[in-house]
């Protein structure tokens, strides 16, 4: 590595960002974001819309492209080299707002397809493991069903088991309760808070600041593009030092 | 009663006319009752205008033409065929023609369109370009003047004395394309057996394979297999033959060819405008299809670090052929209509043959009107086999 590291956490970190930014034409949509995340650790990322933090989760296994800086994940840095980009996103689930399920498949084939076609597992052990996770969300009995026979909140259920059936390491969250009903949130965020108390290691952009702080080891609060502040939630949601934060927390947390 | 139990279903409140006239099920009614009775209308008056006129006439109605004996030649038949034959005969024979020349159009019309559409989203600029080139030369120019366009090219192609000769293998000249082709042996009916077979065994390798996958989780490739089985089969069979090899090369005598087989002009015009024509549309239908596919589609498969090839057979194509099939249906329908235009380059489909029938016999609404069941019915088919073709690819939401 040319970076010289900075004073970090004494673990190495599984996922370690370090100054990247990203224009789309001449807009700059990231600012110089630096973020290392350690193995288990849960990392919750929030902040206004527009403000890059999705679009910052998205380059960690390349649905978006960063044009400066370095991304790692385990060591292994993110370019355009084929076999890396391969190799990183067997590391890293993700889960996305809209569920993403493939509406053409039923639920177990949704969540064999990985196993089988990227980690060449015999179909009957693909389907014990999808049939092991779906029992994880709860939802063994919806197996045979296609996805938009089902709610939204088990919708999202699959898809989170959808992304464990290739046995990730690293779980990306991309706002994964904005597109439900209120009533089906808390059924997402219980399998979540499951996940994490299992050392899942987890990056979760959500308004969700409840779920912030009885899960999260770390708070990154974004506006603009850039990494305003972070740190643990107790000091994040207890003392913000910067105005941005405040102003934000001030208005989220009045609903 | 409707008092005491407002909200309980029981008999229906007493209407008064006034309520049946604002009544929207009442209008709905009325308005369809109105509208079948006009068209009856119409249709009776057309029918007996039409007798009426025949009969002022004297020309003779129903089907018995049909019987009679047509005295004309046809210039490509693809059933045995002459001028002793009846009409009924005759009119088979065009749509033979008409058959044949859509069937082939279809094909090269989708394998291009195909090409065509993907090459529309393809990220290479030149490709792309080209593409939206192409698309937008072959659908916006008149289906007509193409085909005629086509026919003037080869028309205008040198006599068979100076045919543009293909690599020694065949010669494009004003008379059509004409081609080697094996001299007939009693080997090429068993080599069409093994072809069939060879694929029929292709396609039991290929689940076989599928199977295999599933109980092991190995990929197997059955591409080269499956070639190799296509081509092999029928190979064998030719060398148990003894190799016939004699081939039949077609050899410039007189006027003409001999030896070889040839396509008409006519065919290879009307077949070349019909199905370019076609390419574009399809070729929109196809890029439609792929970018209906949402983005969030790919980007989960990537994020299961889907291969870029399985991503399109596993996710993209069931997805985008939902959207393509019903479009395409009625590309292949145009198609075969679009074939009548034959007739402006004398190539003998059925609205050709239908008109000589009709000029010779009179019989002019009887030609018409078989004219038009057989069109109609050739269209219901192919449009009954690609719904049941859409159902299978169809994606259940209840």
């Amino acid at each position: 590595m040319t970076q010289s590291a900075k004073p970090g956490p004494s673990a190495d970190p599984v996922i370690r960002m370090s100054h990247v930014s990203k224009w789309y034409g001449h807009f700059q949509v990231l600012h110089d974001v630096s973020l290392d995340v350690r193995k288990g650790e849960r990392v919750v990322v929030c902040g206004p819309s527009g403000s890059g933090k999705s679009t910052l989760i998205r380059c960690i296994n390349r649905l978006e492209v960063h044009q400066s800086g370095q991304i790692f994940v385990k060591g292994l840095e993110m370019t355009d080299n084929v076999k890396n980009i391969d190799t990183i996103r067997r590391h890293i689930g993700m889960v996305f707002q809209n569920f993403n399920l493939f509406p053409h498949l039923t639920v177990l084939e949704n969540l064999t397809l990985g196993p089988m076609l990227t980690r060449q597992m015999k179909k009957s052990a693909a389907e014990d493991l999808a049939m092991h996770f779906l029992r994880k969300v709860r939802i063994p009995e919806q197996s045979g069903k296609y996805p938009l026979q089902l709610s939204g909140g088990q919708q999202q259920r699959v898809a989170i088991a959808r992304s464990l059936c290739m046995e990730p390491e690293i779980m990306l969250f991309d706002e994964p309760t904005s597109a439900l009903d209120p009533e089906m949130i808390k059924e997402v965020l219980d399998t979540m808070i499951e996940l994490a108390e299992s050392g899942m290691t987890m990056i979760v952009v959500t308004h969700e600041m409840g779920f912030a702080r009885t899960v999260a080891d770390n708070v990154v609060f974004m506006a603009d593009g850039r990494k305003v502040e972070s740190g643990p939630p107790e000091e994040f949601f207890g003392n913000p030092r910067e105005e941005r934060t405040r102003a934000f927390l001030d208005q989220i947390l009045k609903h | 009663m409707t008092d005491a139990n407002p909200g309980l279903r029981g008999k229906r409140p007493r209407r008064s006319p006034k309520d049946i006239l604002y009544s929207e099920s009442f209008r709905t009614a009325v308005y369809q009752i109105a509208l079948a009775a006009a068209v009856a209308l119409l249709g009776f008056y057309l029918y007996q205008n039409v007798v009426e006129n025949l009969a002022r006439q004297n020309i003779a109605t129903g089907f018995g033409f049909l019987e009679q004996v047509s005295q004309f030649e046809i210039g490509e038949t693809l059933i045995a065929y002459s001028a002793r034959d009846t009409y009924g005969r005759a009119l088979a024979v065009g749509l033979m023609n008409t058959l044949s020349v859509s069937a082939a159009g279809i094909v090269v019309a989708t394998v291009i369109g195909f090409s065509v559409g993907i090459a529309r989203v393809s990220s290479n600029w030149l490709l792309q370009r080209l593409a939206t080139a192409y698309v937008e030369i072959v659908r916006n120019i008149p289906v007509i003047l193409q085909v005629i366009f086509w026919a003037a090219v080869i028309r205008n192609l040198p006599a068979p004395r100076q045919a543009v000769e293909l690599w020694g293998l065949g010669f494009l000249s004003n008379r059509g394309l004409t081609f080697a082709m094996p001299s007939a042996h009693a080997a090429h009916l068993w080599m069409l057996a093994a072809l069939g077979a060879g694929i029929a065994l292709a396609i039991l390798a290929s689940h076989k394979a599928k199977r295999h996958r599933e109980a092991t989780g190995r990929y197997i490739d059955m591409l080269w297999p499956c070639v190799g089985l296509i081509v092999g089969l029928p190979l064998l069979v030719w060398l148990g033959f003894g190799a016939p090899h004699e081939i039949s090369f077609p050899e410039r005598r007189g006027f003409n060819f001999a030896g070889g087989a040839t396509i008409s002009p006519e065919f290879v015009a009307l077949m070349t405008g019909i199905s370019l024509y076609s390419s574009g549309f399809i070729a929109e239908i196809v890029r439609a299809g792929i970018q209906a596919t949402p983005r969030g589609q790919v980007e989960a498969a990537r994020s299961i670090a889907l291969r870029p090839r399985f991503i399109l057979r596993y996710v993209v194509l069931p997805q985008a052929l939902r959207v393509i099939v019903p479009p395409l249906t009625s590309q292949y329908v145009s198609l075969i209509k679009n074939s009548s235009i034959a007739v402006v380059i004398g190539y003998p489909d059925l609205v050709n043959i239908g008109n000589t029938v009709m000029n010779q016999t009179g019989q002019a609404v009887e030609a018409i009107a078989v004219m038009m069941l057989v069109y109609l019915i050739v269209s219901l088919a192919t449009s009954l086999l690609m719904n049941l073709y859409n159902r299978l690819v169809a994606i259940k939401e209840r």
